[in-house]
């Protein structure tokens, strides 16, 4: 899937966030991942996702100024890649 | 943010580990002549349940993702299943090493119905000759029984963990075909000269020329073959090898003792690189977060004699535990320098005279143990 600021997005279930002085670190349960979030702006969006409608609003809801959007895009879509994020699942 | 600078963030310690291993036990029923806790008898002063569940809590408050578990031999224990248990209901995830011995096939079972658990199994040969030299008669059939018990109760992927030695080496792709196999995963480590280890070492690690070929294997394999980032000093080679360029030692790794001793990495069971014991008030998190030595690895560290060699950047003076237990300068060249540096100081180094383990678990020698410990050596 490519992540757009329509997409509904939603933590990975299976994954842990713990902050870091760069960032954080989240670890996938299921793939046994490790992946850097390397900007505490992104961790603050990544843990936001579920509170909001879809990624514009949760970029808007953090503050985001609308130029860097197309950057937490990108951030996203990695993430999503990578299994940290995906879309938002209809039961939960 | 690079690659680099995150590695420079790491140097600086995170703010719980990401590489904990927790070894549950000395005891174990294997001699391996490079055991690197020296294992063999239990420990009268081992963590009971009450307080290894205890540490357990302490590293889920830390949101620690997940542990290695080891020993000795962790099965041995009879709370092992309960341990592993209240981690995995904790969320925090295992990994632990066994050398197969107890997974028989009810065991394996349980264990196949288990989440977030991963098991290495330990083999260090292709073939009973080879592995039985290093970690003892019957230690490959044992092994190999795991597995198939394990594939019979499907577990799924679990691992093959092999030390690589001047003896195998050569069965690199043999080890890989054997891992296929079975459905599991290669994992190769590099031999250290800790434990038992610091005295089989000069016979048993690889040969600077063996050194490029494990180098050129794991370009060859590398994204498919977990090295628990054991090789960065062969980084001076050339391109660097997947994974994390850098010691993580009271950085990103520690290790904790079965008596809860806890110390900068698994290679370092000696007093000096002692951080404090889980026994001490405010736990494992206070000795993580709060003890001079942790504290002081976590400064910019000095290349020393490195400084001025251009593959310093590669492979970043390599492993301080090899330097240390082969008595070489901490900042210095690491003794499996695929430069030659180290070669004319460890000539110089009379045998013996290197820092000694500050503890023992070996079992009391035997004529069994004095055959292996021979024949490992040639």
């Amino acid at each position: 899937m490519t992540v757009a600021l329509e997409s509904v997005l939603e933590i990975h279930p299976q994954v842990a966030v713990r902050p870091e002085t760069f960032g954080a670190l989240a670890y996938h349960y299921g793939n046994r991942r490790l992946i850097f979030l390397k900007h505490p702006d992104v961790v603050t969006v990544v843990q936001s996702l579920n509170s909001h409608p879809d990624v514009q609003s949760t970029l808007s809801a953090c503050g985001v100024a609308p130029e860097r959007w197309p950057s937490f895009v990108a951030a996203l879509s990695s993430l999503e890649t990578s299994e940290v994020v995906r879309e938002r699942q209809i039961a939960s | 943010m690079s690659a680099k600078s995150l590695v420079e963030e790491m140097k600086r310690g995170l703010d719980a580990p990401i590489c904990l291993t927790w070894e549950l036990t000395y005891a174990c029923n294997l001699q391996c002549v490079h055991c690197l806790s020296s294992s063999g008898q239990r420990d009268e002063r081992e963590l009971s349940t009450e307080e290894a569940k205890k540490i357990l809590d302490d590293l889920r408050d830390l949101q620690v993702f997940y542990i290695n578990i080891g020993g000795g031999e962790p099965m041995v224990r009879r709370d092992f299943f309960e341990l592993l248990e209240y981690s995995v209901a904790n969320g925090i995830g295992v990994k632990f090493s066994t050398n197969g011995a107890f997974i028989d096939e009810e065991k394996a079972q349980r264990l196949a119905a288990m989440d977030y658990l991963d098991i290495q199994i330990s083999l260090d040969g292709v073939d009973a000759a080879t592995n039985d030299a290093v970690r003892g008669e019957g230690s490959y059939d044992m092994a190999i029984r795991a597995m198939e018990n394990l594939k019979a109760a499907n577990f799924g992927q679990f691992k093959i963990s092999v030390v690589v030695t001047r003896h195998n080496v050569s069965q690199l792709d043999q080890f890989k075909a054997l891992a296929d196999h079975y459905g599991a995963q290669l994992r190769i480590t590099r031999l250290r000269p800790a434990g038992r280890g610091a005295d089989t070492w000069h016979e048993l690690h690889p040969t600077n020329a063996q050194q490029r070929e494990i180098y050129n294997w794991l370009l060859k394999h590398g994204e498919n073959v977990l090295t628990g980032d054991s090789f960065f000093h062969l980084n001076a080679l050339g391109e660097s090898l997947p994974g994390l360029n850098m010691c993580g030692a009271g950085r990103v790794v520690c290790l904790i003792d079965p008596i809860g001793d806890v110390y900068a990495c698994p290679f370092v069971i000696h007093d000096e690189f002692k951080a404090g014991n889980v026994r001490d008030e405010g736990g494992f998190a206070k000795v993580w977060k709060q003890s001079d030595l942790f504290l002081s690895l976590r400064e910019p560290q000095s290349a020393g004699a490195c400084a001025s060699c251009g593959a310093f950047d590669a492979c970043q003076g390599g492993c301080m535990a090899a330097k240390f237990f082969t008595g070489l300068p901490l900042d210095g060249p690491d003794p499996e320098c695929v430069g030659g540096d180290a070669d004319e100081a460890l000539s110089i180094i009379s045998r013996g005279s290197e820092p000694k383990p500050s503890m023992d678990h070996s079992k009391p020698v035997t004529l069994t143990r004095k055959k292996l410990s021979v024949s490992a050596s040639h």
